[in-house]
């Protein structure tokens, strides 16, 4: 009995001792944190995926409470949606950004552009641009050897075993930007959604003479400047035998993307066109 | 006791099957492409336009500052394009290509076949004239040689190594120069040490090479002038410069310094010859001995050849490309690059086209690493390959740089040695060079 008495007297006079020096180191050490940190923390994805420049959302957190200027923060991930969120909760104003998606700058399939040899390396694109031009006679196009894929922490990149391309899936794509720098050939694109997320861009990268780039892959961009001359907004410009569509300027007619010999412009969720009067009587005339 | 370095190495098997065959010039036909940059630094600018007619010997590209190299035409006809070319890896770089009519030297190429021994140019008319000539490394690295000639204020060269090993396997281009051309290649040696104004040489050799020993041992047996031959183990990288720095002098070049701030100068053989043809005969950089081999190749060839000319015509010399070929390497099978385009002009320093059959042409199945540190004994850095390519494939470039990834000289031992057949040195290579733009980057600011 005695030794259940002491048993309990030592251990809670233990307990509360502790609990009293506990008091005062917490007191004496106490580190002052803004509490809006948290709040603006949980406004905040919570991906980590480092999109926004800092080492993740707790940083950004963080750098967002205690600059003055948040204008050049911004989260991709969350979009404008949580920036307004996480600017209400300081009665801040956040910048205003449009959203964007990765798009990828080469269409060169197996099929479109034959391999010339193998690479029997470390499968990374990173080692085998390193190394070489690469599989095929394109030294611009994607290695297929899927770094952006192994990059994206929202999985929203697989690599498709038929074409050899990594291929964005647009519901998981958050635009944090991890997959542009993986690219050891710079071609994944952060590009504007689009409204009802409809994309109009040139689907190349080669810089290569028109000849060069056609004879390495089929739907290579040749540089011949049809859609250049068709584009009504002159929207389209040409540099280092390349075409380039700006982004933020393309109002999405699509009337280059017909004109394109090597149907090398990619368009993005738009109807299937209607078939007209006038499309049916030009394509028999082409017939005739 | 033969000579070697301290620490780490590899024994490969030597495979020098065109030893025994002598040096076969190749004419000039069809067309060459000539690289403007076929050298270490700024590449060289054209002085000629599309349409101009060219002499052997003459003068197409300048060098675009001091560290850089001229560029001559290696043959004579006209210049078709100037414009990109692909290269053996398939990357385009600017190009002058030349359509071979006839071949028609520059008169002031003195091609009689005497050895002219005696030197009567100074130091540093020496050097103009190496500079003049387009003369780089012809070990591999293709660094311009007049900048390694003069040495930077303050520092003084004591000793020239002239670089003989020649330890990749399969290569006898070096080789065949010093049985063939040991006369003229003594009196470059020379050159080099009157440039330099040092009194010593010490020529390198593998102990494989024992005709090559011989030959050189018995022209310095009546009057040596300081040049002493230096019988080497055979061990590979026995010719990487800080190797043979350390087997025949004993010092150590410190990490990220130059082999003249120990106080040693190293030039290839197949360099020395070049730099006695253009001091003593005027002729520049425009040819030079590449080694075409294979065990499944039916002919084993050590040709003469004009730079520029397409590896498909000395593949076809050599009595054509072989079914049952793999791979194809420009250079030996340590160190060379794997090419992706056969049409591809060889470069000045270009030494050997190595066929490889299939069966020995892909790698292995990689695995994991087993820990058991034969990748830290065979690295001749004394480097810690395994753990260099984990922070290469992390992107741990701080990690990387303290552990002297940039002292990497990719020769590729970690790689030969490696039983689980781990690309080693494909992500060493990686992080290597995202660390030398980092130091750079850091010097600049």
């Amino acid at each position: 009995m005695n030794t259940i008495a002491f048993t309990i007297l030592i251990l809670s006079s233990l307990g509360v001792s502790l609990a009293v020096i506990l008091y005062f180191v917490a007191l004496k050490f106490k580190v002052y944190e803004d509490p809006r940190i948290d709040h603006v923390c949980e406004a905040l994805p919570g991906a980590n995926c480092g999109g926004c420049g800092f080492a993740g959302c707790r940083a950004f957190a963080e750098s967002f409470v205690k600059s003055a200027d948040v204008s050049a923060l911004y989260c991709p991930v969350g979009g404008s949606e949580t920036m307004n969120k996480a600017a209400e909760i300081l009665g801040k104003t956040a910048a205003a950004r449009e959203a964007t998606i990765a798009v990828l700058r080469c269409s060169g399939a197996c099929e479109l552009r034959p391999r010339t040899n193998s690479f029997d390396g470390a499968p990374s694109c990173a080692v085998m641009s390193a190394t070489y031009a690469g599989e095929t006679g394109c030294g611009f196009g994607c290695l297929g050897k899927g770094d952006c894929a192994v990059s994206c922490t929202f999985g929203a990149i697989a690599m498709n075993p038929a074409t050899g391309l990594p291929e964005i899936n647009e519901e998981l794509c958050t635009a944090c930007g991890a997959c542009v720098k993986a690219c050891p050939k710079a071609i994944i694109e952060l590009r504007k959604k689009g409204p009802k997320n409809r994309r109009i861009y040139v689907a190349c990268a080669n810089r290569d003479k028109g000849g060069i780039a056609r004879k390495a892959c089929s739907v290579a961009c040749t540089a011949c400047t049809k859609c250049k001359k068709v584009c009504p907004f002159e929207e389209i410009t040409i540099e280092n035998n390349l075409a380039y569509i700006d982004g933020s300027k393309c109002r999405l007619c699509r009337k280059c993307v017909p004109e394109c010999p090597t149907s090398a412009i990619a368009e993005l969720n738009f109807p299937p066109k209607k078939i007209t009067e006038k499309i049916v009587a030009g394509e028999q005339a082409q017939k005739n | 006791m033969i000579k070697t370095f301290k620490r780490g190495g590899v024994h490969p098997d030597d495979c020098k099957l065109s030893a025994d065959a002598a040096i076969v010039p190749v004419a000039p036909e069809g067309t060459v492409q000539i690289f403007l940059a076929q050298h270490i630094g700024a590449p060289a600018v054209p002085v000629v336009a599309k349409g101009d007619k060219v002499k052997a010997g003459q003068l197409v590209a300048k060098a675009a500052g001091f560290v850089s190299a001229n560029i001559h035409s290696s043959v004579s006809g006209t210049v078709t394009m100037i414009d990109k070319v692909a290269d053996h890896l398939g990357v385009r770089r600017d190009a002058i290509v030349v359509k071979v009519e006839g071949d028609e030297w520059l008169e002031s190429i003195d091609r009689s076949p005497d050895t002219l021994t005696e030197i009567r140019l100074s130091p540093e008319e020496i050097v103009r004239k190496i500079a003049e000539a387009g003369i780089v490394g012809l070990g591999g690295a293709a660094f311009p040689s007049h900048v390694k000639l003069s040495p930077p204020p303050g520092k003084t060269a004591e000793c020239l190594v002239v670089n003989a090993a020649e330890c990749e396997p399969y290569l006898t281009s070096d080789y065949r120069v010093m049985t063939e051309h040991a006369e003229e290649l003594l009196v470059g040696v020379r050159i080099l040490m009157k440039a330099l104004k040092i009194r010593r040489a010490y020529i390198g050799i593998e102990t494989n090479k024992p005709k090559a020993i011989e030959r050189l041992r018995s022209l310095l047996a009546a009057e040596s002038e300081g040049i002493t031959v230096v019988p080497l183990k055979k061990k590979y990288p026995q010719g990487g410069e800080k190797q043979l720095i350390q087997a025949i002098t004993g010092r150590e070049v410190p990490s990220g310094a130059l082999p003249v701030d120990a106080g040693v100068v190293v030039h290839n053989v197949g360099t020395a010859l070049a730099v006695y043809e253009a001091v003593q005969k005027n002729k520049p950089l425009m040819e030079n001995v590449v080694t075409v081999t294979g065990k499944h190749l039916s002919a084993q060839k050590n040709l003469l050849v004009r730079v520029g000319t397409p590896v498909s015509r000395l593949i076809e010399i050599a009595g054509g490309l072989p079914e049952s070929t793999g791979k194809i390497i420009l250079g030996g099978p340590m160190m060379g690059k794997a090419i992706s385009n056969i049409d591809a002009p060889t470069q000045k320093s270009t030494s050997a086209i190595l066929l490889m059959h299939e069966s020995e042409s892909r790698r292995g199945q990689p695995s994991a690493c087993i820990r058991c540190a034969r990748c830290v004994t065979a690295c001749p850095m004394s480097l810690e390959p395994y753990l260099l390519k984990r922070l290469a494939e992390r992107s741990m470039f701080d990690e990387l740089e303290s552990n002297a990834a940039h002292d990497c000289i990719e020769c590729g031992c970690c790689i030969y040695s490696c039983p689980a057949n781990l690309p080693l040195l494909d992500y060493i290579r990686l992080g290597k060079a995202e660390v030398l733009k980092r130091k750079r980057s850091r010097a600049a600011k």
